[in-house]
C-alpha cells in the first residue's frame, strides 16, 4: 500500500470510530424515559417513542468499539502499521506447516530410512503414494497412471530411463528431457517409408520386405546410436525400446512414420522445488510399487 | 365495519392494562411448592424421559457406543444404524415431522409440549424442587432474601447453588457424551486430562443449564423461545387450555368455609392467589389467556387442593376450551387437526421409506480432465475414470463394477474391490471402446457398484465416454 492509501485508511478508520463513539453516547442520554415524547413518526396510527436505547446494548456497543480499537492496536489493520505482534498471513501459514512437519516428522524419516523397493508394498505409503499421484503426476499420466499419448505408461514393465528404483526417483528429483531428432531432411521421404517398413517387420507387423531391408541399413546408420543395434532402447540416454510393441506416440504407420520425419521432445517436469524429500521418496515408492 | 372483506375488531385492550415500562426490572418470582395430580403426571412421565436421557450415552452397542454423533469423523451412530453426511435429508426429515407433531399436538391439546416435556420446563422444575429443599418454602424464601446476610442465608445459598451445579454439571457432561465417548469424556475429565474442545464444552454446557434453569426460567419461554411466539397461531377455540371459569368463580372473594357464599353474591373463587403464587411464570391465570401461560397446570392442582378443603367442586382453573367456557363442548374433530395428522402421518411414511430404502452405498465418477480421450494402437478410444466408492456399511463386502450405456465397452483394470466396513476407496480405471460403434462423439456411460455376496447393495453412476469428432 502506498503512503496516501495508508493515511487514508488510518484516517477513516479513525473517524468511522470517533463518530460510532460520538453518536452512542449522545444517544446515551441520562434521562431514561421520556414519557410522552415520541420520534414523530406515524406507521398506520402506530407511534414510535423517543426512547434511549436498553442499556445492555449500549454495553454490547462499548464491547464491540474497545474490541475493534484492541484489535487495529494487535492485528495488521490500520493501514501499513503491522499490530504490535507482528502478524502475518505468511508467517502463520509458515508456522502451520512447521507444525505439520513436526508432527510427521517421526512416520516421515521412518520411511525415508527404509528403501524404496521395502515400503513399496506398504498400505500405508500406497495410500499416500496414491494421492501424491493424483495431485501431482495424473494430469498427464492418467488417473491409472497408465499414460497416454506422449505420456508413458507407469504401471508397465516398458521403462524409457529404466524401472531401478533409484532411476525412478532421479527422474522425479530432475525430471527428464527427451530428444529425438527430425530424420526427414537427412534420409528424405524415402528413408523415411524405408525406416518406418523397417520398424513394423521389426514388431512383427506386416511391412513391405523390399523397404524393410532397405530400412534395417539405414536403421544401423542413424538409429542405432541411441536406441541400440536390437532396437531394444538405451534406459542411459532415454531412449526407448523399438522392438517391444509399446509407442509412446502412437504405432500406426503414420504415427511411427512422423516420429522419424519430424523428431520427438519429451518433458517429464522436475519435482524437487515442488515435492520434499520425503514425498518424493514415497511417490517413488507407489510408481515403483504399480506393475508389481 | 360494512367491508366484507375485513376482520371486523374491536378493542379488546382492557383499561386496566397499563403501558408496559421498556426498562422494567426483572421481578423475581417466587413459586410456591405444590402437589397434585398433574404434578405427578409430569412426574411420571418426566421421569423416563430424564433417565433416558441420562443413560442413553451409556450403552453400548456392537463394540460401541449406541448413540454416538461423531462430528469428526462427520458420521452419526444410532444403534445399529451409521448415518453419514449423505443422508442429511433423513435429518431435515426428522425435523420436519417434529414439527408437525409438536403443531398437531399443539392444535389438540395446546402447549402440552411446554409444559411437560420441554428441557427448559423440566430443568427449571428440577432447580425449583432443589431450591426448595435447600432455602425452604416460598415464603421463608422471601423472608430470608429480604433479610441481610447471615451464616444461615450463606449455606443455604451455598447449598443451593453448588446443587444447582453438580445438576447442570451432570446434564452438560450427558449432552457432550452424545458427541464423544463418553466413558473417555468422565475419566479424562475426573484425570483433568480431557482436550481443550472436550473441556471447553462441558463448561459450555454445564453453564447453559445453570444460567437456563436457574436465573432465566421463565425469561427463556417470555422473551426469548420462537415456538411461545408463534403458538398462538396454532390454538383455535377448541384448544385445550388452562383456564379459569369466571362464570363459576366471580365474584371472587375471601369467606369463611361452610357458609352460603352465594347469598353474599360471591362466586367460587376464594382469592387465595395460591394460583398466581405457584404460577412458574408469575401470572394470575384468572386474567385469561396469556401468552406466558407455558400450559403447566400447576395453578390447576393449586386450585384443586382448595376448592378440596372448601368442599367445592374441583376445576375452577382446568383443561378446557374456549367453546366449553362459553358454554358449548369441544369440537375434538377439526380440519386444522386432521390437516396437520395428513402431513404428520405422510412425513413420517416419507421418512420410513426413505430410512428402509436406505443402501448404504454411495458411488461417484470423475473422469479424468487432462485427456478428453485416448487413441490407442489398436484404434480403440479409451477414457480415465476416478471411482469414488463408499461403503457406508458395517461389513466388508466384495464390490464388483460393471458399465453400461455404450455398446461392447470393457474396463481396463481392476473390476473387483473388497472395502472394509466404512471405508472410502478411489478406484481408478480405463473404458475401451470401438470408435465405430459410437453414434456421437459423447455418450453417456453408467457404472454400478455392486456387492458380490448381497446384489441389493448396489449404487450408481453416471458419467460420459467421449470420442474424437
Amino acid at each position: 500500500m502506498t503512503s496516501f492509501w495508508s493515511a487514508w485508511v488510518i484516517i477513516l478508520t479513525s473517524i468511522t470510530i470517533i463518530i460510532m463513539t460520538w453518536v452512542l453516547i449522545a444517544n446515551k442520554r441520562a434521562e431514561r424515559r421520556t414519557g410522552e415524547r415520541t420520534t414523530g413518526h406515524v406507521y398506520d396510527g402506530i407511534e414510535e417513542y423517543d426512547n434511549a436505547i436498553p442499556t445492555w446494548w449500549f454495553w454490547m456497543f462499548i464491547i464491540t468499539i474497545v474490541w475493534g480499537v484492541a484489535y487495529l492496536v494487535v492485528y495488521p489493520g490500520m493501514g501499513n502499521f503491522p499490530g504490535v505482534i507482528g502478524w502475518t498471513q505468511i508467517d502463520q501459514h509458515d508456522r502451520s506447516v512447521a507444525a505439520a512437519d513436526e508432527k510427521y516428522r517421526a512416520m516421515r524419516d521412518r520411511y525415508l530410512a527404509l528403501p524404496v523397493e521395502e515400503i513399496a508394498v506398504d498400505p500405508a505409503v500406497r495410500k499416500m503414494g496414491a494421492r501424491m499421484f493424483s495431485n501431482n503426476c495424473a494430469q498427464c499420466h492418467g488417473s491409472d497412471a497408465k499414460g497416454s499419448y506422449g505420456f508413458p505408461n507407469l504401471a508397465d514393465n516398458d521403462w524409457i530411463y529404466g524401472g531401478e528404483a533409484e532411476t525412478i526417483k532421479q527422474t522425479l528429483i530432475g525430471g527428464r528431457q527427451a530428444a529425438m531428432p527430425a530424420w526427414g531432411s537427412i534420409i528424405g521421404d524415402q528413408g523415411v517409408s524405408e525406416t518406418t517398413a523397417y520398424m513394423l517387420s521389426l514388431n512383427g507387423r506386416q511391412a513391405d520386405p523390399e523397404l524393410a531391408a532397405a530400412g534395417e541399413s539405414k536403421y544401423a546408420t542413424y538409429c542405432a546410436a541411441c536406441h541400440g543395434a536390437d532396437a531394444g532402447g538405451n534406459t542411459a540416454m532415454g531412449a526407448p525400446n523399438l522392438s517391444n510393441g509399446i509407442w509412446l506416440y502412437g504405432g500406426t504407420e503414420a504415427q511411427i512414420a512422423h516420429s522419424i520425419r519430424a523428431g520427438r521432445n519429451g518433458v517429464m517436469p522436475a519435482f524437487a522445488e515442488t515435492l520434499s524429500e520425503d514425498k518424493i521418496h514415497i511417490l517413488t515408492a507407489y510408481v515403483y510399487g504399480l506393475n508389481r | 365495519m360494512s367491508d366484507p372483506d375485513l376482520i371486523d375488531v374491536q378493542d379488546i385492550a382492557p383499561a386496566e392494562v397499563a403501558e408496559m415500562d421498556p426498562y422494567q426490572h426483572r421481578e423475581k418470582i417466587y413459586t410456591r411448592k405444590i402437589e397434585g395430580f398433574f404434578q405427578r403426571l409430569r412426574l411420571y412421565t418426566g421421569w423416563p424421559l430424564l433417565l433416558g436421557y441420562l443413560l442413553l450415552p451409556w450403552l453400548n452397542w456392537d463394540g460401541r457406543q449406541a448413540i454416538l454423533f461423531d462430528l469428526p469423523a462427520r458420521k452419526f451412530h444410532i444403534f445399529g444404524l451409521t448415518l453419514w453426511p449423505q443422508d442429511f435429508p433423513l435429518l431435515a426429515f426428522m425435523m420436519i415431522i417434529a414439527a408437525f407433531a409438536l403443531f398437531t399436538v399443539t392444535v389438540f391439546a395446546g402447549r402440552v409440549w411446554c409444559g411437560y416435556t420441554c428441557p427448559q420446563t423440566v430443568w427449571t422444575s428440577i432447580f425449583m424442587w432443589w431450591e426448595q429443599k435447600s432455602e425452604g418454602s416460598r415464603n421463608q424464601r422471601i423472608k430470608r432474601d429480604n433479610s441481610g446476610w447471615n451464616l444461615d442465608k450463606i449455606w443455604r445459598k451455598l447449598l443451593k447453588h453448588s446443587g444447582w451445579l453438580v445438576v447442570a454439571f451432570v446434564t452438560g457432561l450427558t449432552f457432550v457424551g452424545y458427541f464423544y465417548p463418553v466413558k473417555a469424556l468422565v475419566v479424562e475429565l475426573a484425570s483433568f486430562s480431557t482436550g481443550i474442545q472436550q473441556f471447553a464444552w462441558t463448561a459450555f454446557f454445564t453453564c447453559a443449564t445453570y444460567i437456563n434453569a436457574g436465573w432465566l426460567r421463565e425469561k427463556v419461554c417470555t422473551h426469548m423461545c420462537p415456538y411461545a411466539r408463534f403458538q398462538s397461531v396454532m390454538f383455535d377455540q377448541d384448544t385445550l387450555i388452562v383456564s379459569y371459569d369466571p362464570n363459576r368463580g366471580e365474584t371472587r372473594g375471601s369467606r369463611k368455609r361452610g357458609i352460603d357464599y352465594a347469598a353474599q353474591g360471591l362466586g367460587d373463587c376464594i382469592d387465595c392467589e395460591l394460583c398466581v403464587q405457584v404460577c412458574p411464570t408469575g401470572i394470575d391465570i384468572r386474567d385469561g389467556l396469556q401468552y406466558e401461560c407455558i400450559g403447566c397446570a400447576l395453578c390447576i392442582d393449586a386450585c384443586d387442593s382448595v376448592m378440596e378443603k372448601m368442599s367445592y367442586d374441583t376445576g375452577l382453573i382446568r383443561y378446557t376450551s374456549e367453546h366449553q367456557l362459553e358454554g358449548g363442548t369441544t369440537h375434538w374433530i377439526r380440519p386444522r387437526l386432521i390437516g396437520y395428522l395428513l402431513v404428520f402421518a405422510l412425513m413420517t411414511g416419507l421418512f420410513s421409506y426413505q430410512l428402509l430404502s436406505r443402501v448404504p452405498l454411495e458411488l461417484t465418477v470423475i473422469r479424468d480432465r487432462s485427456q478428453l480421450y485416448i487413441t490407442t494402437d489398436s484404434g480403440a478410444i479409451e477414457n480415465i475414470y476416478t471411482l469414488h466408492l463408499v461403503n457406508m456399511d458395517k461389513d466388508s463386502h466384495q464390490f464388483e463394477i460393471t458399465i453400461s450405456g455404450v455398446k461392447n465397452a470393457n474396463i481396463v483394470g481392476e473390476t473387483v474391490h473388497a472395502l472394509n466396513g466404512g471405508e472410502v476407496r478411489e478406484i481408478s480405471l480405463r473404458v475401451s471402446a470401438r470408435p465405430e460403434v459410437l453414434n456421437s462423439p459423447s455418450s453417456v456411460l453408467t457404472f454400478e457398484a455392486q456387492a458380490t455376496e448381497r446384489p441389493n447393495l448396489q449404487a450408481r453412476s453416471e458419467s460420459r465416454f467421449l470420442k474424437p469428432l
